[in-house]
């Protein structure tokens, strides 16, 4: 589990969170929902590490890493996996050698056994075949499979997603969202996804977090959402027609 | 302001080169990527090295025999000054300049690709000190590697030198030998690598400055890029000029 407590963050004397506070469950999808510029992605940033915030306190599992030196945050990193809005793959490494870089990096295994985990992971995200291939000769929505693949090697306790489904057709983003979900629950994860998609928040949305303007504005889960009279919420997630029939239509069957 | 900024951006170039310079996590992993480097910044500069050599090694011989028409200067002298100017300037800070171009802008390209892209942020999520990752193998590569292309660009030149005697009536190739061989001073060979040294890991560090802080898209990286080969070939003049007034004089 993921504590953040009351952190504030300012870039250039602008404050892009207020004293904003979550948590982030293990074993469940946790979705940061937010328009663009609300501060999701600083909040995410700020959680993982990559910024730091001016105040508050980021709990993983009770240890705070605001209180950390960089040789302790490096030991907690080693804890994480990320999968980046651009994938992130590395351009001169095939699959099978993204997949493999953490296990090389940080385990001890033969290369007999790295292999052999690194294949296993990349069967996990339905990519068997696909180890010798390079980024550049893979469709986006496999790109993100293998980010996946390369995030899960390590057996992480926490998986960060940064806007998962951007730039993916539908079917396959249900397809990212479903495989985040399965391993969330298979592997007891926590899991924290920043998105502004609609269908994952209404598809795999167990703990949603709703920032608006900095503060944050709502929490609650996908099934919560219909029945919210949040009014920044219902603008956001129920901004198009489609949406909004889908509410009526939900709220009339409960 | 520029001052300021210029201050901020050497404070923020020492931190990061004492980033660069911490003990590699993997060192397995470090000499396979010292070794790619070395084919990728070293052996792929030899075509470049050789063409430019030769040629600047055939003009330098053909401008000292137009300009040094005097009986009292002796033929000679035609080959004594290619050899000094290849071994004082040509093979290590000319070479080197142009070197900036081929190798600083490939290293910026690079590094600024993989920061735009997030691969340098996913390395540090996993805890990888990515500076260290990605610079040092480049710096040690380029520094490894440099004297080597240094040698090279001398002999090569006065190969230049040596096929104008052979294929012109310019002068005598026994003449031009000699002058080879004349007033030799072994010192100015060193002077020329030590000097190349300094150099390569100017190239290499303010190449690889410039692109692991851009920030932004393609066109940033390409300015980044642009950035790191102007800043590193004003860097090896200054710094010509101070090696030479310190181990010359």
């Amino acid at each position: 589990m993921i504590e953040v407590k009351n952190i504030t963050k300012s870039f250039d004397g602008k404050t892009i969170l207020h004293d904003v506070s979550a948590t982030f469950k293990e074993g469940i999808t946790n979705l940061i929902i937010g328009q663009s510029g609300s501060g999701k992605t600083v909040l995410m940033k700020s959680t993982v590490g990559l910024v730091r915030p001016e105040e508050g306190e980021i709990l993983y599992d009770g240890r705070d890493i605001m209180k950390m030196d960089n040789a302790q945050i490096k030991e907690i990193r080693k804890e994480i996996g990320m999968l980046f809005q651009g994938s992130a793959l590395f351009d001169s490494e095939t699959v099978l050698g993204n997949v493999m870089f953490p296990l090389q990096m940080f385990t001890k295994m033969s290369h007999a056994e790295m292999r052999d985990r690194a294949l296993f992971c990349i069967e996990r995200v339905n990519l068997k075949g696909a180890d010798k291939k390079y980024p550049s000769e893979l469709s986006g929505g496999m790109q993100k499979r293998v980010a996946i693949a390369r995030a899960i090697a390590l057996n992480p306790k926490y998986l960060f997603c940064d806007e998962p489904n951007s730039g993916l057709d539908p079917k396959t983003s249900i397809l990212i969202d479903e495989l985040l979900s399965d391993i969330t629950k298979e592997y007891k994860i926590t899991t924290i996804i920043n998105t502004h998609d609609m269908n994952s928040v209404l598809g795999i949305g167990e703990n949603i977090i709703f920032i608006n303007k900095g503060y944050r504005e709502w929490v609650g889960t996908k099934d919560q959402i219909y029945t919210s009279d949040n009014e920044a919420l219902n603008d956001f997630v129920f901004a198009t027609r489609l949406f909004k029939q889908v509410k009526n239509y939900m709220v009339e069957k409960q | 302001m520029g001052i300021k900024s210029s201050l901020e951006s050497f404070g923020q170039y020492c931190v990061f080169m004492a980033r660069v310079f911490s003990v590699p996590e993997k060192w397995k992993i470090f000499f396979r990527k010292l070794v790619q480097e070395i084919t990728k910044l070293g052996m792929d500069s030899i075509p470049l090295v050789a063409i430019i050599s030769v040629f600047i090694g055939a003009v330098i011989t053909i401008q000292m025999q137009l300009n040094i028409i005097s009986p009292l200067v002796p033929s000679y002298s035609v080959g004594l000054a290619t050899r000094e100017i290849v071994l004082l300037e040509f093979s290590s800070s000319i070479l080197c300049l142009i070197l900036a171009g081929k190798v600083g802008s490939n290293i910026a390209s690079e590094i600024g690709t993989m920061r735009v892209t997030e691969q340098i942020d996913a390395l540090e999520i996993m805890g990888v000190n990515s500076a260290s990752f990605l610079v040092l193998p480049k710096v040690m590569a380029f520094l490894l590697f440099m004297p080597v292309l240094v040698i090279f660009s001398m002999a090569i030149s006065m190969v230049g030198g040596y096929l104008i005697a052979m294929f012109t009536d310019m002068i005598p190739v026994s003449r031009y030998v000699y002058g080879l061989q004349a007033l030799f001073k072994e010192w100015y060979v060193w002077y020329g690598l030590i000097k190349s040294l300094f150099f390569s890991f100017i190239i290499s560090s303010i190449a690889s400055y410039f692109g692991y802080y851009v920030k932004g898209g393609a066109l940033d990286v390409g300015k980044a890029s642009t950035n790191a080969v102007v800043t590193s070939s004003i860097m090896i003049l200054l710094f010509d000029v101070i090696l030479t007034k310190l181990m010359l004089q």
